[in-house]
């Protein structure tokens, strides 16, 4: 969809933008530009920019901030152990994301990739977690483990040993989660493997096995260096969404106990909003907006530069 | 059918609609759960239209955190409700101070100030001027269930001292029953405990003192103190497995099937209690008792005459018409108050109309609550969102045995600096 492809190449820029201009594409981009870019600007850069503005201020919410009192906000942030937590715990879920979930999803994938009935009820079946609305899937995750009446208390009582409540204990809460989590989204990163393995030519899988290639070196010398930016495009998405978890752990533990669980995303909630230190919570958000962005940055350079270019 | 009808009824609601202008009054209150109380705010707003049928009371709730968290923007925008649901405490004085409420000090009557206390009124005061009024009064006492206290043999009725109340919680243990059923996981059932042993501590100027910069503030004797008794209630592993994770409502439906003795909530479980047990759980008004809670030896508050509560409410925002206070003065007549105290709903504060409670649990906190020295409102509201949620937050810690007495005292501290 580029624009430069379409004209000849000898083209130049002058001649390309008399050339816009009278064959109504500029027409059309006057005419469909300024919708988005207002909701665009109204939604997304103003309120960037506004808790950018708060981020400085002591303010509770009500009426204007006033009490100015520069980098206090991020001075009390970066000392805040809670904060720490909450960043460790990120780490952890983007390092399970990409060790455990990402391999597990691959593992399903190069099973279930070809197009067969069978194949494609496990795909849908797979697939069913990530469907499903996070908060759901937290209340019934709190249901499994409630050591009273849920299906960790009948496991319990099978085996005739104390009940056990998983999320009250500060060392294995967070393991809880961390499974829910890889519950939740591997379907969502099989489906791009899936996506991906059906994408390459059968010819080359054929070549390999006359070759007399094992099942698992097609696998590792033919598969997945052909679904290579498949898999750097989850890895993407596992790091973007692990900055983003919320909605699994506010019905989990609410990011207890002792404030144990909490992500970056929840702390900002609970130690913003809920709170209504809207100051201190839009220093919050602007810090995780920056990692997102230089994470982005980063991982767009790294990932992306040694590709050669086909 | 013809098209007589409904042109007739059309004319008529035309008709009508021009005849009056109507005020409206939107009232917002924080989410119920039971349909009785649902019921009786709905028939008290529809009694009040039928008598005034130039006013519409338009009701609305919203969930109880959700509430919080979106009221600063509701009350900047222009869609702000007239009326709405308070606890009164520093979120008010916040709220007074942002410019937000009405001073309705000329509007109120003197007949309607002269039948509720003036401690409850007083409240709702921010800087001399009133910024709403209060419906009714809550408290936090223990409940008991004494099919399980008699079955360890312990009679709640002889807890007095904190001292007894431990003696209660071992020997209860002892007798293989959960002492103490509480939702850990929502905090906020925790705070009573520092709350309370604080305030038995250093009696009803405490948090007067703290805050208004006296001494030590948090890190004064009274708080210290709260933390060591706390923690010595904790050292006896008093609650329910995996507490932590147990939340409020949870917490009711353990309480109502036999899973603990006591449990530390205000008057407004009662309800949930009532409809646990028609659902047929086993603990109902033949095996339920109440109690206030214990005093602490040579703590300030001898007697136990300081108690622990809520004065709700409802603040009335700046652009509201005269008319949401004429309501307001309507939901505290007697007769108003008196339906409520008869179906269990809330403590009245309007005299005369606690003689309509019937259940001897409300009763006994009424009566507490007339002979009290001092009412303090519940820390986490009383102390504004934020170092109220730090008061939640240290109470579930010490629960959880990961701070110290000293740590929790620091911690409150630090965020009423910070606030």
């Amino acid at each position: 969809m580029s624009i430069t492809q379409q004209g000849p190449a000898s083209e130049t820029l002058v001649e390309r933008l008399r050339r816009g201009l009278t064959n109504g594409r500029f027409a059309a981009i006057m005419l469909l530009l300024p919708p988005a870019l207002i909701l665009f600007s109204l939604f997304v850069i103003v309120p960037l920019g506004e808790s950018g503005w708060y981020a400085f201020f002591d303010w509770n919410g009500y009426g204007e901030p006033v009490d100015m009192v520069g980098l206090q906000n991020f001075e009390r942030l970066f000392g805040h152990s809670v904060f720490h937590q909450a960043v460790g715990n990120t780490v952890k879920i983007v390092v399970v994301s990409l060790v455990i979930q990402m391999p597990l999803a691959l593992g399903l994938a190069l099973l279930i990739y070809r197009k067969t009935p069978t194949n494609a009820a496990f795909r849908l079946i797979f697939f069913l977690p990530y469907i499903l609305a996070e908060i759901a899937a937290g209340l019934i995750w709190s249901f499994i483990f409630d050591g009273n009446y849920g299906v960790s208390a009948s496991v319990t009582q099978a085996m005739g040993t104390e009940p056990y409540f998983l999320l009250a204990d500060r060392d294995w809460a967070f393991v809880a989660i961390m499974t829910v989590i890889v519950w939740k989204y591997f379907g969502f990163h099989m489906m791009i493997y899936i996506a991906a393995l059906q994408g390459v030519p059968d010819d080359l899988l054929e070549a390999a096995r006359i070759e007399g290639a094992k099942p698992l070196d097609i696998v590792k010398h033919v598969q997945i260096p052909l679904i290579k930016p498949a898999i750097l495009v989850s890895a993407f998405f596992a790091i973007i969404g692990a900055l983003q978890v919320f909605d699994v752990i506010i019905p989990l533990t609410n990011g207890g106990p002792s404030n144990s669980t909490h992500t970056i995303v929840t702390y900002l909630y609970t130690f913003g909003l809920t709170r209504l230190k809207i100051g201190f919570g839009s220093a919050v958000g602007v810090v995780l907006f920056l990692s997102a962005v230089l994470i982005a940055v980063f991982y767009q350079r790294i990932a992306f530069k040694k590709e050669p270019q086909s | 059918m013809n098209m007589k009808f409904p042109t007739a009824v059309l004319t008529a609601m035309l008709l009508s609609s021009t005849a009056m202008a109507q005020t409206e009054v939107s009232v917002l209150r924080v989410e119920l759960a039971d349909e009785v109380q649902k019921n009786y705010y709905a028939d008290m707003a529809a009694a009040y239209e039928k008598a005034n049928p130039d006013v519409k009371i338009n009701l609305q709730y919203i969930a109880n955190e959700a509430f919080k968290t979106k009221l600063p923007t509701l009350l900047q925008s222009d869609s702000r409700p007239d009326v709405f649901y308070s606890w009164s405490g520093l979120t008010l004085v916040e709220q007074a101070e942002a410019g937000f409420l009405r001073d309705i000090s000329s509007l109120v009557s003197e007949e309607t100030l002269s039948t509720i206390p003036e401690g409850m009124v007083e409240a709702y005061r921010v800087d001399g001027e009133l910024v709403g009024m209060p419906l009714y009064a809550a408290e936090v006492v223990f409940w008991a269930n004494t099919a399980l206290t008699e079955k360890a043999g312990v009679d709640p009725a002889s807890i007095k001292t904190w001292e007894d109340f431990l003696a209660a919680v071992k020997t209860v243990k002892a007798a293989g029953i959960t002492p103490i059923v509480v939702g850990g996981q929502d905090k906020w059932p925790l705070h009573f405990y520092w709350s309370y042993l604080a305030i038995r501590e250093g009696g009803s100027h405490t948090l007067l003192d703290a805050t208004g910069g006296e001494g030590e503030g948090f890190m004064a004797e009274p708080f210290i103190k709260a933390g060591e008794k706390f923690q010595q209630l904790v050292e006896l592993e008093p609650f329910q497995p995996g507490f932590m994770s147990t939340t409020f409502e949870t917490a009711t439906t353990l309480f109502s099937n036999d899973k603990g003795a006591f449990r530390l909530m205000g008057e407004w479980a009662y309800s949930a209690i009532q409809d646990q047990a028609k659902q047929g759980a086993p603990l109902n008004d033949e095996n339920l008792a109440v109690f206030s809670f214990p005093v602490v030896e040579g703590g300030a508050d001898k007697d136990g005459s300081v108690t622990l509560g809520g004065i709700n409410g409802w603040a009335v925002s700046k652009d509201a018409p005269d008319e949401a206070v004429v309501y307001l003065e309507f939901m505290l007549e007697q007769e108003n108050q008196r339906k409520a105290a008869e179906l269990g709903i809330f403590i009245p504060i309007t005299d005369g109309a606690d003689e309509g409670i019937a259940n001897p649990y409300f009763k006994k906190i009424a009566e507490d609550l007339s002979n009290s020295t001092y009412h303090q409102v519940f820390l986490d509201q009383y102390l504004g969102a934020s170092v109220g949620a730090t008061v939640n937050d240290i109470s579930a810690d010490l629960a959880a045995e990961v701070i110290s007495p000293e740590q929790a005292a620091e911690q409150v501290q630090e965020a009423w600096d910070f606030r």
